[in-house]
């Protein structure tokens, strides 16, 4: 590939991750779930969350969903992050912990399916755990907090 | 000016050195700008005129004594007719300016919806519309306790009228509301069948002509339609204007939209009494160089001839869906070439759109993916989003073949 804008962005790490995403699926009977989506551009993402017997600490996450590369991307590499991290510790995660695993700058268009993933999982913890929820939720008016 | 006799083929190659957004390269390629449904550019005689206005004419309108005041009223009033003439309406005082299609539309759902809907009526629109002429209906129809009812699309992407029977014999069918273009598919209507059977129910009929008007020519009394929005954006003018044509004893009859400054007769504290028309539904100051700029499109149009624009756009549809259908892995929505205006919606295999119109963007390739506020119909279509290209007056095949070898290499990155 000849341009290196194009090189940046779709690096072989996100490709990969967007073919063979990791943490892809349901968890029957999470004890956290939420459903996000980006009416953007239409990603959708369901996260599902069991907790280990402290109650504290994230056992399993998966996620379900269809998006663009960068949101499913992004959502793949937080799966692998968050797993064994206690509910308390994902809810504070800095958004640039996982800009950094991305590792590519992102348009304010595309920073909204990066975020996609982890505000949905900051939602889901915020429901079962009370957890607080993320700074920007106000551009993700269509999760369902119910 | 680069244009062509009324009636004759266009050169889209000399019309485009009247847009000056072509002189510059986007990522070091040439621009291949096949967005236009979404906004169109606009070229040098609008962008002349408006310079040309505000530097000589501005004050503002319909109140002034001094000649300023005169010059800017009927820059704005010249415009007003200029549109008349383009939509083929009886009067001028029945072409209202708004800020867009969207906000036309608005009027005519709160205005008229909210004095002439109640329980036991129903809204119908159909599966194509935009968000624009589908939600408001659908918010005022919820509001006045009447129904709201869309008209499903069958396997051709046409609305199945044969609905309508079963429509009819339920409901009273108070507004029949249907774009003339879809901005998704491209597909151009024939309005007629639904525009008899609306007013055969004693409805009006509101027509979208968002994305037809920049098109081919859109005639109020040909449509027999009660209502029609375009929006300026669309059609070489500056944003932030469009316009409202209504029926004149439909829009006597309705009350005003927004209140305020200009649209009044007599204000007491005990009552106020609403002006004429157009200016009962004009509140505020208008958005008046930027009609003159949509006036000034008008003119720039009508010079090239919406039909030679609408032919144009064929030729273009069909050497498009051709050369698209040569890309593997990819899916073509919409109807034959010689029913679409000059749009083109896709989807690449196993790629979402937001990834192949980023990948287009460093090629120079600019075009539209997403819902096109079109959530229904994606629904329909059974995918979140597509891709669409979309051509306008300026656009020229070398844009296509820029696309297309633009899509071979977003199938390079995702192979």
């Amino acid at each position: 590939m000849s341009d290196p804008g194009l090189e940046n962005l779709y690096r072989e790490v996100i490709l990969d991750h967007y073919k063979n995403p990791r943490g892809h699926g349901v968890i029957e009977n999470a004890d956290a779930e939420a459903e996000g989506q980006n009416p953007l551009c239409g990603d959708e993402v369901s996260v599902y969350v069991a907790f280990d017997e402290d109650g504290e600490t994230i056992d399993d996450v998966k996620f379900s969903g269809r998006g663009c590369a960068i949101s499913q991307a992004a959502t793949s590499m937080l799966m692998e992050m968050t797993k064994g991290r206690t509910a308390h510790e994902v809810a504070t995660l800095d958004k640039d912990e996982l800009l950094a695993e991305i590792g590519v700058p992102l348009t304010p268009v595309r920073l909204k399916c990066a975020m996609l993933g982890l505000t949905t999982l900051k939602v889901a913890l915020h429901k079962a755990k009370g957890t607080p929820l993320p700074d920007g939720l106000a551009g993700f008016d269509d999760l369902e907090l119910t | 000016m680069a244009v062509t006799a009324p009636g004759t083929k266009l050169d889209a190659r000399a019309l485009r050195s009247d847009f000056p957004i072509f002189e510059q390269e986007m990522h070091g390629k040439p621009l291949a700008y096949l967005d236009s449904a979404n906004s169109s550019q606009k070229p040098r005689q609008v962008l002349e005129a408006v310079d040309r206005f505000y530097e000589t004419s501005y004050a503002n309108v319909h109140r002034a004594v001094h000649l300023l005041g005169e010059r800017a009223t009927a820059g704005l009033e010249h415009a007003r007719e200029r549109v008349r003439a383009l939509l083929n309406a009886p009067d001028v005082r029945e072409i209202i300016f708004v800020r867009n299609a969207t906000e036309a539309l608005n009027l005519v759902a709160y205005s008229w919806g909210l004095n002439n809907l109640g329980p036991g009526d129903a809204v119908v629109v159909t599966e194509l519309e935009h968000h624009s002429n589908f939600v408001p209906w659908q918010y005022i129809a919820g509001r006045q306790g009447a129904e709201f009812l869309m008209v499903a699309i069958d396997e051709n992407g046409d609305p199945d009228l044969s609905q309508l029977d079963a429509i009819a014999r339920d409901h009273n069918v108070k507004v029949v509301a249907t774009n003339l273009v879809s901005n998704s598919l491209g597909t151009i209507h024939d309005l007629a069948p639904l525009v008899s059977w609306a007013h055969g129910q004693g409805a009006i009929f509101v027509c979208d002509a968002a994305q037809a008007a920049p098109h081919m020519r859109v005639d109020v009394q040909a449509i027999g339609a009660d209502f029609v929005a375009i929006s300026g954006h669309k059609m070489c003018a500056p944003s932030g204007i469009g316009a409202l044509w209504g029926r004149g004893e439909l829009l006597q009859s309705m009350e005003p939209f927004l209140l305020g400054g200009h649209m009044i007769n007599a204000v007491r504290v005990d009552k106020t009494t609403w002006g004429e028309l157009p200016h009962k539904f004009e509140a505020g100051t208008s958005p008046i160089a930027e009609a003159v700029g949509l006036g000034a499109a008008v003119d720039y149009l009508e010079a090239i001839g919406l039909e030679a624009i609408e032919a144009h756009e064929h030729e273009l549809a069909a050497y498009a869906l051709g050369r698209l259908a040569e890309v593997p892995g990819i899916t073509l929505y919409g109807p034959p070439a010689d029913r679409r205006a000059g749009v083109v919606s896709f989807n690449m295999e196993g790629i979402h759109p937001h990834d192949v119109a980023q990948i287009l963007d460093l090629q120079g390739v600019a075009i539209r993916a997403g819902h096109h506020c079109c959530q229904p119909l994606m629904h329909k279509l059974g995918v979140a989003a597509t891709n669409r290209a979309s051509f306008y007056l300026y656009t020229i095949p070398d844009e296509i073949d820029q696309l297309v070898d633009g899509l071979h290499a977003v199938r390079k990155v995702f192979a």
